[in-house]
């Protein structure tokens, strides 16, 4: 193996690429060697499905013509700003992993070379892995459409990037700034609960603009309505620059990716210098959590059962990262609150919109704690020696769970039961059923894994992940139907059974713990 | 008939080659036992099954009368396990830990409460008992969990090198509550690579190398049984494992 020249952008580029590689590698194929024609393999075949999907939806569109009016116009610079928020909120959360994760840092912080350029290097990373994201979100559309309207749909694509870059530069200058005024031990949450809000705030917003206005959840609907039309400056204005840039206009185009480039290079040039700094004194930071006036504590009388319920909620509340991760989670449900609001006693409103998005966003927040509390155990050793049968753990651990659901979802609940209580109880009911599937999934695939290695609890179980995906997604369909007054329902709720048999299956034979 | 504390007969477990095999031995009840062998020769895996931390291929164990296999509840409530690497939530306080652990061992909660207290003043944690756990250094951190360990009460504690990566002061404060829970009539199984303390602080020592005990005794038993009458348990150590190799080899 030749060694190359060190300590250059390039040579740190290329060392970031391949961690970066074999990390998506890993995640992809569970960390079994060997599967990497698997993936490929996989991935193309999700690429084709995703373009299927994208034609089917967008070929009427294609069909009457796209013109390049207000409304395409609204629709674009939604969506863009739709992709920004979303993208500010991942960059903020890796611009807060660099500071605060310490991995290499103290290797190469402790060698000669320049840390300014390993820092632009993981600056340029971080929007690579925000445009990333996007791309694969969009990319099936851009094809669709550059296939079958306009081949100047391409430009959308390093508009994306531009997207990029912007974002980053702006989640940057935000958690700088925070780290400047707030100081290194603070801005760990105060950065995790900003991106949160930040990454649910505009889709939210125009979800509770739209259902104000038009008296519905639809963006799509509201970002083309009347009001927004009208409100909007003329289709000459300045105002569309970044929709007729993605749209393929030279000078639109040229003025929005080179002003994006000029921010993110000044960014990276006034940022980069700093932010080794900030790391150092991160690396200093004492989080230990000091109660000196605490007196002495009275243990409490407890059973093996309260001591683990009170164990797993006490670590959930204390868990930064989770919090911020919850906060959005229940953010989507403001949408929807406000609509139950609005159409306060209307049964479709409350039906069509109220309940079925409970019923999925119990189940995602179900999976997410159960694999916290039954898989992400951090002394598993000690739990498995106490003198109490493992089922008894198990079914703690599950009581946790489902105790945390039922705070979270109980005040909705009782809102509609004001509303109407044959809603509230079909709402229960299919919270109860995705909540209760996505736990027997989590508990069926259940891995010995440490807490902090909850953003990759996918890769654990790839069959896991996307039964929990289905059930919810089935459970919250048999909700709705069942609110609508329909025998449909038989459907979603059969496969939804049909994903819990296939899962539990599938499950392997000894559970590691 | 002496009481035990711990019999282990025919201990068996294999993973892709035999990693414990017909492992047999016996700790008295009030005795301190040490287990050494080189690396990979299978302490920790034995210590494992022991604990209940994973199922035996073959064999018994009987903690204290108690079946292991038959009657994990009863045999766990009498032994306490501390691993090499500290296993503790980062986000608990000390005190908040042992409540934890007194919670699962079903402790009153005055009894669990005096233990905490008393524990974490003999480890000198009682100044970090309010502070969060996620800072703690490896010393601290493998204090808190023997603190845990101990909190209950157990008859039989069971560690896996509990002196890596400790400072002389905190190696001196858990040798000295290992010793004083001894002289209270508590039993020690311990393995280590710190010979010295093995020498110094085990009434009893097993050799194991392969997974198979290869010797057992006293100190002085141990010599005569290597024929190097005062020699230092180093350098009976490692005769031994050469000549189980040599013999292993030979056969």
């Amino acid at each position: 193996m030749a060694f190359s020249q060190t300590g250059t952008i390039g040579w740190f580029a290329r060392h970031e690429f391949n961690l970066s590689w074999r990390d998506f590698m890993r995640m992809m194929s569970g960390g079994k060697p060997g599967r990497e024609k698997t993936v490929i393999g996989v991935l193309i075949l999700t690429a084709i499905v995703m373009h299927i999907i994208a034609f089917a939806v967008l070929k009427p569109a294609i069909e009457t013509g796209i013109d390049p009016d207000k409304s395409l116009f609204s629709l674009l610079t939604g969506g863009l700003l739709l992709t920004i928020s979303l993208m500010m909120s991942q960059a903020m959360e890796l611009v807060t992993r660099a500071f605060y994760s310490r991995s290499d840092l103290d290797l190469i912080l402790s060698s000669p070379v320049s840390v300014k350029r390993l820092f632009a290097v993981r600056i340029g990373a971080i929007a690579s892995t925000t445009t990333a994201l996007s791309m694969l979100l969009c990319g099936s559309a851009i094809n669709v459409l550059a296939i079958f309207d306009s081949a100047n749909w391409l430009y959308a694509y390093p508009i994306i990037l531009a997207c990029g870059f912007l974002a980053t530069s702006i989640s940057l200058a935000l958690t700088i700034l925070m780290f400047r005024t707030l100081g290194a031990k603070r801005t760990r949450l105060a950065s995790q609960i900003v991106a949160a809000v930040v990454g649910a705030s505009f889709i939210i917003g125009i979800q509770l603009a739209a259902i104000a206005s038009i008296g519905s959840i639809s963006r799509l609907e509201f970002l083309q309505s009347d009001m927004i039309i009208n409100l909007t400056p003329d289709a000459e204005s300045w105002f569309w620059v970044p929709a007729r840039a993605v749209l393929g206009e030279m000078n639109a185009f040229i003025a929005v990716f080179c002003a994006a480039v000029l921010l993110f290079v000044g960014a990276i040039y006034v940022f980069a210098g700093s932010f080794a700094q900030h790391v150092v004194s991160a690396a200093g930071v004492n989080f230990t959590t000091t109660n000196h006036k605490a007196s002495r504590r009275t243990f409490k009388r407890t059973t093996m059962r309260t001591a683990l319920r009170h164990k797993e909620w006490t670590l959930l509340l204390r868990d930064h990262w989770l919090l911020s991760q919850t906060l959005m989670q229940i953010l989507y449900l403001v949408p929807p609150a406000f609509m139950l609001w609005q159409g306060f006693g209307n049964a479709g409103v409350i039906g069509v919109v109220v309940v079925p998005v409970l019923v999925m966003a119990s189940g995602q927040l179900s999976g997410g704690l159960a694999w916290l509390a039954i898989s992400g155990e951090d002394a598993p050793d000690l739990v498995e020696t106490a003198p109490v049968v493992r089922g008894a753990v198990i079914r703690a651990k599950i009581e946790a769970v489902l105790g945390a659901i039922a705070i979270v979802v109980s005040p909705i609940i009782l809102l509609m039961a004001i509303a109407d209580i044959q809603m509230a109880v079909i709402a229960l009911a299919g919270i109860a059923a995705a909540s209760v599937s996505a736990t027997c999934i989590q508990l069926w695939f259940r891995s010995q894994a440490k807490r902090s290695n909850f953003r990759r609890r996918q890769t654990s179980s790839k069959i896991a992940t996307l039964a929990e995906a289905f059930s919810s997604i089935l459970w919250a369909g048999t909700a709705a139907l069942l609110a609508a007054g329909s025998w449909l329902l038989l459907v979603p709720m059969i496969l939804a059974l049909m994903v819990l048999w296939t899962a539990r299956s599938f499950r392997p034979e000894t559970p590691l713990n | 008939m002496p009481e035990y504390a711990l019999e282990v007969s025919g201990l068996t477990k294999i993973f892709d080659r035999p990693a414990v095999n017909n492992l047999q031995f016996n700790v008295e009840a009030g005795e301190f036992y040490a287990l050494l062998g080189p690396n990979g020769a299978g302490k920790t895996t034995s210590l494992r099954m022991v604990a209940g931390l994973l199922q035996p291929d073959a064999g018994e164990i009987r903690v204290f009368g108690n079946n292991a296999k038959t009657n994990p509840v009863d045999a766990k409530h009498v032994m306490a396990w501390v691993p090499d690497e500290p296993m503790i939530y980062d986000r608990l306080t000390p005190i908040e830990y042992l409540e934890f652990v007194a919670g699962l061992w079903g402790i009153e909660a005055q009894t669990a409460q005096k233990n905490a207290y008393e524990l974490l003043d003999w480890l000198a944690l009682s100044e970090n008992s309010h502070e969060r756990c996620e800072g703690f250094s490896k010393g601290m951190r493998q204090k808190v969990a023997l603190a845990g360990a101990l909190v209950h009460d157990p008859r039989l504690i069971i560690l896996d090198e509990p002196l890596t990566g400790l400072d002389a002061g905190s190696a001196r404060l858990v040798k000295d509550v290992l010793i004083e829970r001894v002289n209270k009539g508590c039993s020690v199984i311990m393995t280590t690579h710190i010979l010295e303390v093995a020498e110094r602080m085990a009434e009893r020592i097993g050799v194991i190398s392969k997974g198979r005990l290869i010797a057992e005794g006293t100190l002085e038993g141990l010599q005569k049984q290597a024929g190097r009458k005062n020699s230092s348990l180093e350098e009976i150590f490692l005769g031994l494992v050469a000549d189980d190799e040599h013999g292993q080899e030979a056969a």
